[in-house]
């Protein structure tokens, strides 16, 4: 798999939300080559503080030219991120990791985001176009929602939960995901989100038996492989003691974690 | 041909490398992870991530934590093990063409011989470099390193099972570093590497916890540099073997600091998760700096610093 390094050229970074910024990055090697799920390091500011890249899942691609990434305004790196002026440029590697692995032709499927879990769910969406495809979407409060119009995932079948109940179901995504899968039956089931979400979903999807893959999230040091320090621990019976995230993943079957020790 | 075209080739006493730049045991994989970025046959050679006898699982999540300047790390020397490597990694380095050399750990001095020995006589391996100094396991690695004696025991076994020029890697966290580069060079070792990482740990004042699942690390990137400096400069006085120096090398003018220290190589190793293709960098800056400054060969740099 190719993997690229350069300076590219900040064309957007845009406030989408309350703190919660779209960027486009120019960089034809990396969005030619990105498939759904696969993510790039950034390195946000030129000095050492601070010190490591930043992890970010490929949200979408414009013109097979541009890489669009979403964040939330965390930390010190997303803060600094915020500031970047259009027109600058930064230091970006990538496409790395394993992305999603394909629905067959013709399966459903369900796309559960929590909060910024909806980056990697937009290319994925994108890729398989609006046929057979549900977009769940969990926030906290309706402020926080990013416009699927933003995103360029309007035209989906969609439903959308809020922890305080301003914004669709009063609730967890996860409860829309137990009802989709009540009403519908089997599908498909990509997601991505915080631990306590994932968790969720995969013991829905090994409960019913449903075919699940999570896009997880870990500190990184290198995303390349070499530095082992984004390890996840394995499910019993995998055959190995752990994961790493940034090579074996992002994205993994619900099946080949051990959720209990995540 | 530009006639100052200048050698950046060093030796290191058994070992000739055609630079001085390594990348450095654990920041590098096993060379191949970084391949799409980094031509390996540029570089002066690749230490690869430390060696067991047995595949070892690591240290529990979370394993890195960032600093200022720097990140701690507690890794736990996952490895495939040395079978593994020999069957799946050596064969991919044996068609480079630079030097490899290979890490390696143990949980006793008896294990130490035991990798030792599985690597006599493997093709395309230059060297082997002993990890005596990982603070990140709870047997061996820094409990030799911290001992003199111990560390010359080590060294000695290896040196028994091995037909390799043997690099001692040191750690810092020690009163008198050149005490125990001393005591392996009275032991044979034919080079030191220095410095190993730091011991540190890093606090989640929300949770109370500890940042890292194994409560302490090792520190590293430029946070540590200046006290590599100066161990490299002292240890460079009190031994005749060659020193490599490591600790915090992000360019080319870090580089220099080591080497006109009186370092024979260095190894760059957090830099590469930050900066994939420092070490490169790090190349090319060498030779601009030795034409730059008139200097035909690297190795007239080395150990030049006036006081």
């Amino acid at each position: 798999m190719a993997v690229f390094e350069h300076r590219a050229e900040v064309l957007q970074n845009e406030e989408v939300a309350p703190d919660t910024y779209l960027m486009g990055l120019k960089s034809v090697p990396i969005a030619s080559a990105a498939r759904p799920g696969q993510f790039v390091m950034l390195r946000v500011a030129e000095g050492v503080d601070p010190f490591l890249r930043r992890p970010f899942s490929v949200c979408s691609i414009r013109d097979g030219a541009v890489v669009l990434l979403l964040y939330r305004v965390v930390g010190k790196g997303t803060r600094l991120m915020a500031d970047i002026r259009t027109g600058s440029s930064i230091s970006v590697v990538g496409p790395l990791g394993k992305g999603f692995e394909p629905r067959g032709a013709g399966e459903e499927c369900l796309l559960v985001a929590g909060g910024m879990g909806i980056a990697p769910l937009v290319l994925l969406a994108r890729s398989m176009g609006k046929t057979g495809v549900m977009l769940l979407t969990g926030y906290g409060t309706a402020a926080e929602i990013v416009s699927p119009v933003r995103l360029g995932i309007e035209d989906f079948a969609a439903g959308v939960a809020t922890e305080d109940g301003s914004a669709g179901h009063h609730g967890l995504v996860t409860a829309l995901l137990e009802d989709a899968v009540a009403e519908k039956g089997k599908k498909i089931v990509y997601a991505c989100g915080p631990p306590a979400m994932l968790k969720k979903v995969a013991s829905l999807c090994i409960e019913k038996g449903i075919q699940g893959q999570v896009s997880l999230e870990t500190i990184m040091a290198c995303g390349m492989g070499a530095c082992l320090g984004c390890a996840v621990p394995a499910a019993p019976g995998s055959g190995r003691s752990s994961f790493h995230v940034c090579q074996d993943g992002p994205v993994f079957s619900v099946s080949s974690i051990d959720w209990e020790n995540l | 041909m530009n006639q100052l075209e200048p050698d950046l080739g060093v030796s290191l006493g058994p070992l000739r490398l055609r630079n001085p730049v390594l990348t450095a045991s654990g920041t590098f994989g096993y060379g191949k992870e970084y391949a799409e970025i980094v031509d390996p046959n540029l570089l002066g050679g690749i230490v690869v991530k430390g060696l067991s006898l047995e595949p070892r699982p690591g240290n529990s999540p979370p394993r890195i934590v960032e600093t200022p300047a720097g990140m701690l790390n507690a890794i736990g020397l996952e490895n495939v093990g040395i079978e593994a490597f020999l069957k799946e990694k050596l064969p991919w380095l044996q068609s480079l063409d630079t030097a490899v050399i290979v890490n390696i750990y143990g949980h006793s001095t008896e294990e130490y011989g035991a990798v030792a020995a599985q690597l006599k006589g493997a093709e395309g391996v230059a060297a082997l470099e002993i990890n005596i100094s990982c603070p990140n396991v709870k047997m061996g690695g820094m409990a030799f390193g911290t001992d003199p004696a111990a560390s010359a025991e080590v060294t000695e076994t290896v040196l028994e099972n091995s037909d390799k020029p043997v690099i001692v890697k040191l750690t810092p966290n020690v009163t008198d570093i050149c005490a125990v580069a001393a005591a392996v060079e009275q032991a044979g070792a034919h080079a030191v590497s220095l410095i190993n990482t730091l011991t540190g740990m890093a606090i989640d004042t929300e949770t109370r916890r500890p940042r890292l699942g194994n409560v302490s690390g090792g520190l590293s990137g430029p946070a540590i540099r200046p006290v590599a400096l100066y161990m490299v400069y002292r240890v460079v006085r009190a031994v005749s073997i060659p020193v490599i120096g490591i600790g915090g090398i992000m360019d080319v003018e870090d580089a220099l600091e080591f080497l006109i220290a009186g370092a024979r190589a260095v190894q760059v190793g957090t830099a590469n998760f930050v900066k994939p293709r420092v070490s490169l960098d790090i190349i090319s800056g060498l030779r601009k700096y030795c034409i730059d400054h008139d200097v035909q060969k690297v190795e007239d740099l080395i150990g030049t610093l006036i006081l």
